[in-house]
Formats: structure tokens, C-alpha cells, sequence
């Protein structure tokens, strides 16, 4: 018997995603055709998860652990709603904050200012919000001036760094991370770390996906340990962790 | 849909779109004005004298010409939507009509905006003004509906076959010289004009030439097949686009 203490936000529900690994990419209606007709249209079923299924309490850390290709970012997409699953059921309660490949929204020839509106309001932010939040992104990003300069012409690391500063101008409810994200110089890591460390006090949900154990007992409460799609195992942080490294050790 | 959420970030898409076109030239939004001007007056000069049984034909071919490039300006858009967005769709969870909507809207301000080159025309040309222009929103309507439905259409099968982008660009050209646009209808031969009668846009740009340049009440049969055309075409692009969106972000 399950007791459940706090209110569950995200429901993974016996969920599967199957990809389907054509051995040639067909991207042609003549090729299509052809194949159609020469019945030459193998796909390969790939599950990159299958029969997965996890609850997430409000103000749960919980690290995602597994080697490559084991579907921890895949699940991650799936929770974010970028994919939907093949089977099974995802349920999301609040708002989601997924800080996955910052500045994918931004235009190369939007100066800053008209790329903190862009990228903000694919964040699903309102106008008010981002204007009530613009001076704070343009001073923590530090681009000063730069702010009126198109962005192809930023040194990458300043592209970074306001794109940084406006994912994470919000207080996240639910909080989905790949890796801990340190962007910029060595001082701006530094702030940039500091920052993260402030959006994960109080009673955020994460979701915190990485390869390194330490760090995921770190930042985690709970883990969740994916292998090849499958779900071992979940649990306390440590427990899963240290199981998972035996059998990192054993595999060597 | 929850429509009302997006409705920011929709502006903030068509905006990108239409500062993005004329940025860095330097007479900008005015290319809006000058390139329908420009067209207008070399089509002029090349066949108004072989086709002079056409009264007026400055404005004879704008309403045609002007109908046509929003529908092959705003398919065309929207086809490539997707494709286009790629690195955003596979990152952040927008609902993905956006991409297509916003592209065809974009099309619509600027479409909206030479209209007034139009007007410009038909007051040099001595056109009467009537109050049948307003009777022209209407056929405007049905050719939005048109182009969304059209556009939703070849975003959904552009993402499976890339193949599409070309054989829509040998479609448009044909569709252009299909519909009497800088040609009379009548020197099409008898056995041929059913091409005509089962033209969509053919039935949307007889109703604009009847408001603006004829001054008259349009053939209501014309309106009827052109919202009629426009709402099956809308209709069928958001069945379509709803069944296949969610295995987009494994082709783009």
C-alpha cells in the first residue's frame, strides 16, 4: 500500500514510445512508391520506452539515471508534451518550466530586446510578464548595450547568457532539467549556478536528468533508474544510485 | 485550443514574420506597395494591348494577381511551417497550427496592405467607387479559409514528403496560368472552361472584380462555391493536421 503524501503533479501512466528505425530514410513520395510497390518497406520497431510508469509528487527532485539511449530524454520530452507517447497516458499538474536546449526559439537577425519577446512568449509568457521582467533579464544577462544589436552578431557566449536569463526569469513550478546548466565565462557560471540553486529552493518540482550520480544526489530526493527503455527501478535517491553504480561496476 | 493563451505569442510569430521580410532594405514595408506597383505596370505595358477587350486592365489584373500571391504566398508559407521550425518544435511544447497560422496571417496583413495600391489604382483609373467594395470582405473571407485549409493540407504532407515544396511550386505556377488573371476568361476555348467553374480561386477573384472594378453585386453562385470551397478545404486541413500532428516531430 502506497500512501501518497503529497499532491501528485505528473502521472506517468504505462507509457511506450515506439520509433520507427526505417533502415534508409524515405523521405521521397518516388522512392515511397517504389519501396510501396517492392513491398521493400521494412520499418524496424524501436521502443525507446515501454510500460514505464511513475508518480511525481509537488516538491519531489527526482533524478533520472541510465546510460545512453536508455530513454531518459525521451521521457523527458514526452513529459514536457514536446512528443506524445505511443501508449499510455502522461498527466501534467502546473506549469512546466523545461529548460531544454536554451535559445532554440531565437531569431539570428532579432536584436536582443525583440528576441527576449520572441523567446518569451514561446515560453507562454504574456506580454506584461515579459515587459515587467525585461529590465531583470537584460541586466542578469550583462549584454548592456548590445541589447539593440541584431544576434548574429553576438559572441556565442552572450547568446547563451541572455538566453539563460530569460528561461529562467520565472519561478518554475515544475522544473525539467537536462544536466545542470552553467553557460558563459567563468564568472558568469558561477552566477548562472547560483541562480539555479535559487530556482530550486522552496517547493519546486524537478525533474533532473544526468550522468554524473554525484550530482543527482546532490540536487535529488528520488530516482528513477531507466535501462534500455525499461524502468528498474525507483526509490530513494541513494538507494537507486548506488545500485545503479554496481551495476555500472559489474558492467565493467 | 485554448486559443487566447497563444494569442501573444501568434502577434509576437506574425510580427517576425513581416519585420524578418523587409529588414535591412530601405524603403522596408513600402516593397508591399511598390512590388504589386512594379508588377502591375510591366504586365500592363506587355498585355494590355493584346488583350484590349479587357476594360481597365491595371485593375483587371491586381484583383486577380493580388487574390492569387496571398494564396500562393500563404500555402507556400505554411508548407514550410513545420520544416522550418524544426529545431523549436523538437524543443518546446507550442501548439503547432501556430507555425502555419502565423505564416498565413503574415500573408494576410501584407495582402491587406497592397489592397491599397489597388485603391491608388482605381482612382487614377477613373474606377467608381461603390458601396459594393464592402461586399468584397466576403470573398476576402472564403479565400482566408481557403488558404488556411489549403496551407494546413501541405504543412501535414510536406513534413512526410519533402518532395512536396516542388511539385506545389509546379501546381502554383499552373494554377497561375489556369485562372484568368492577366487574360480574359473568354479566349479559354468552350471545352476547357469547366477548368474555370470547378476554380476556387477563379470564383473568389470574379466576385473581388465585380465589387471593386465592375461596381455590382457579384453572381452569388460564384460566392456560394468560393465559401463553400473555403470551409470544406478548412475543414478537411484541420482533420488532417490533427490526425498526423503528433508524428511530426519524428520526420521534421
Amino acid at each position: 500500500m502506497v500512501i501518497i503524501l503529497g499532491e501528485t503533479v505528473i502521472t506517468v501512466d504505462n507509457v511506450g514510445m515506439e520509433f520507427n528505425l526505417s533502415q534508409e530514410k524515405i523521405d521521397s513520395l518516388k522512392e515511397y512508391f517504389i519501396k510501396f510497390l517492392k513491398r521493400e518497406l521494412h520499418f524496424q520497431p524501436f521502443w525507446a520506452l515501454k510500460n514505464v510508469s511513475m508518480m511525481v509528487e509537488k516538491g519531489d527532485r527526482v533524478g533520472l539515471v541510465g546510460l545512453n539511449g536508455a530513454g531518459k530524454s525521451t521521457l523527458l520530452k514526452l513529459i514536457s508534451g514536446v512528443m506524445k507517447p505511443t501508449e499510455g497516458q502522461i498527466t501534467v499538474k502546473g506549469r512546466l518550466s523545461p529548460l531544454l536546449a536554451l535559445g532554440a526559439g531565437f531569431d539570428p537577425s532579432y536584436t536582443g530586446r525583440e528576441n527576449i519577446f520572441l523567446y518569451g512568449s514561446l515560453m507562454g509568457h504574456s506580454k506584461r510578464f515579459i515587459e515587467s521582467k525585461f529590465d531583470e533579464i537584460v541586466e542578469f544577462s550583462e549584454i548592456g548595450d548590445f541589447i539593440d544589436v541584431p544576434l548574429k552578431n553576438y559572441s556565442s557566449g552572450m547568446g547563451a547568457r541572455l538566453a539563460f536569463s530569460i528561461a529562467t526569469a520565472v519561478q518554475p513550478e515544475i522544473l525539467i532539467l537536462d544536466e545542470v546548466l552553467s553557460v558563459g565565462d567563468a564568472k558568469f557560471q558561477e552566477k548562472s549556478r547560483q541562480k539555479m540553486n535559487s530556482l530550486m529552493e522552496g517547493d519546486v518540482t524537478i525533474l533532473f536528468v544526468s550522468h554524473s550520480t554525484d550530482q543527482v544526489r546532490k540536487i535529488c530526493d528520488k530516482a528513477v533508474w531507466l535501462h534500455h527503455g525499461k524502468l528498474i527501478d525507483q526509490g530513494p535517491v541513494d538507494e537507486i544510485c548506488d545500485s545503479y553504480e554496481k551495476f555500472m561496476q559489474l558492467k565493467e | 485550443m485554448n486559443f487566447n493563451k497563444y494569442r501573444y505569442l501568434l502577434n509576437q510569430l506574425v510580427k517576425r514574420d513581416i519585420k524578418l521580410k523587409y529588414r535591412r532594405s530601405v524603403l522596408g514595408i513600402f516593397w508591399s506597395f511598390l512590388e504589386p506597383l512594379g508588377s502591375m505596370i510591366v504586365l500592363t505595358i506587355v498585355f494590355s494591348t493584346l488583350f484590349n477587350r479587357i476594360e481597365n486592365f491595371p485593375v483587371y489584373y491586381l484583383t486577380g494577381m493580388l487574390a492569387y500571391q496571398f494564396f500562393a504566398g500563404g500555402t507556400n508559407a505554411a508548407m514550410r511551417s513545420m520544416v522550418g521550425n524544426a529545431s523549436i518544435l523538437k524543443t518546446i511544447y507550442i501548439p503547432k497550427y501556430l507555425y502555419s497560422l502565423s505564416a498565413i496571417i503574415s500573408n494576410f496583413v501584407t495582402f491587406l496592405l497592397s489592397l491599397i495600391v489597388l485603391f491608388m489604382v482605381m482612382a487614377v483609373t477613373n474606377v467608381n467607387f461603390t458601396m459594393y467594395i464592402i461586399f468584397a470582405s466576403l470573398p476576402i473571407l472564403a479565400l482566408l479559409l481557403l488558404t488556411i485549409g489549403a496551407g494546413l493540407i501541405m504543412a501535414t504532407v510536406n513534413v512526410f514528403f519533402r518532395d512536396m515544396q516542388y511539385l506545389y511550386g509546379i501546381f502554383l505556377m499552373m494554377l497561375m496560368y489556369l485562372t484568368p488573371i492577366f487574360y480574359p476568361a473568354e479566349i479559354v476555348p468552350e471545352s476547357f472552361r469547366f477548368i474555370q467553374d470547378y476554380n476556387p480561386l477563379f470564383a473568389i477573384i470574379q466576385c473581388c472584380r465585380s465589387s471593386f472594378l465592375y461596381g455590382t453585386l457579384y453572381n452569388m453562385q460564384d460566392l456560394l462555391f468560393a465559401m463553400g470551397s473555403g470551409v470544406v478545404a478548412l475543414v478537411i486541413g484541420i482533420f488532417i493536421f490533427y490526425k498526423y500532428q503528433d508524428r511530426f516531430i519524428l520526420y521534421v
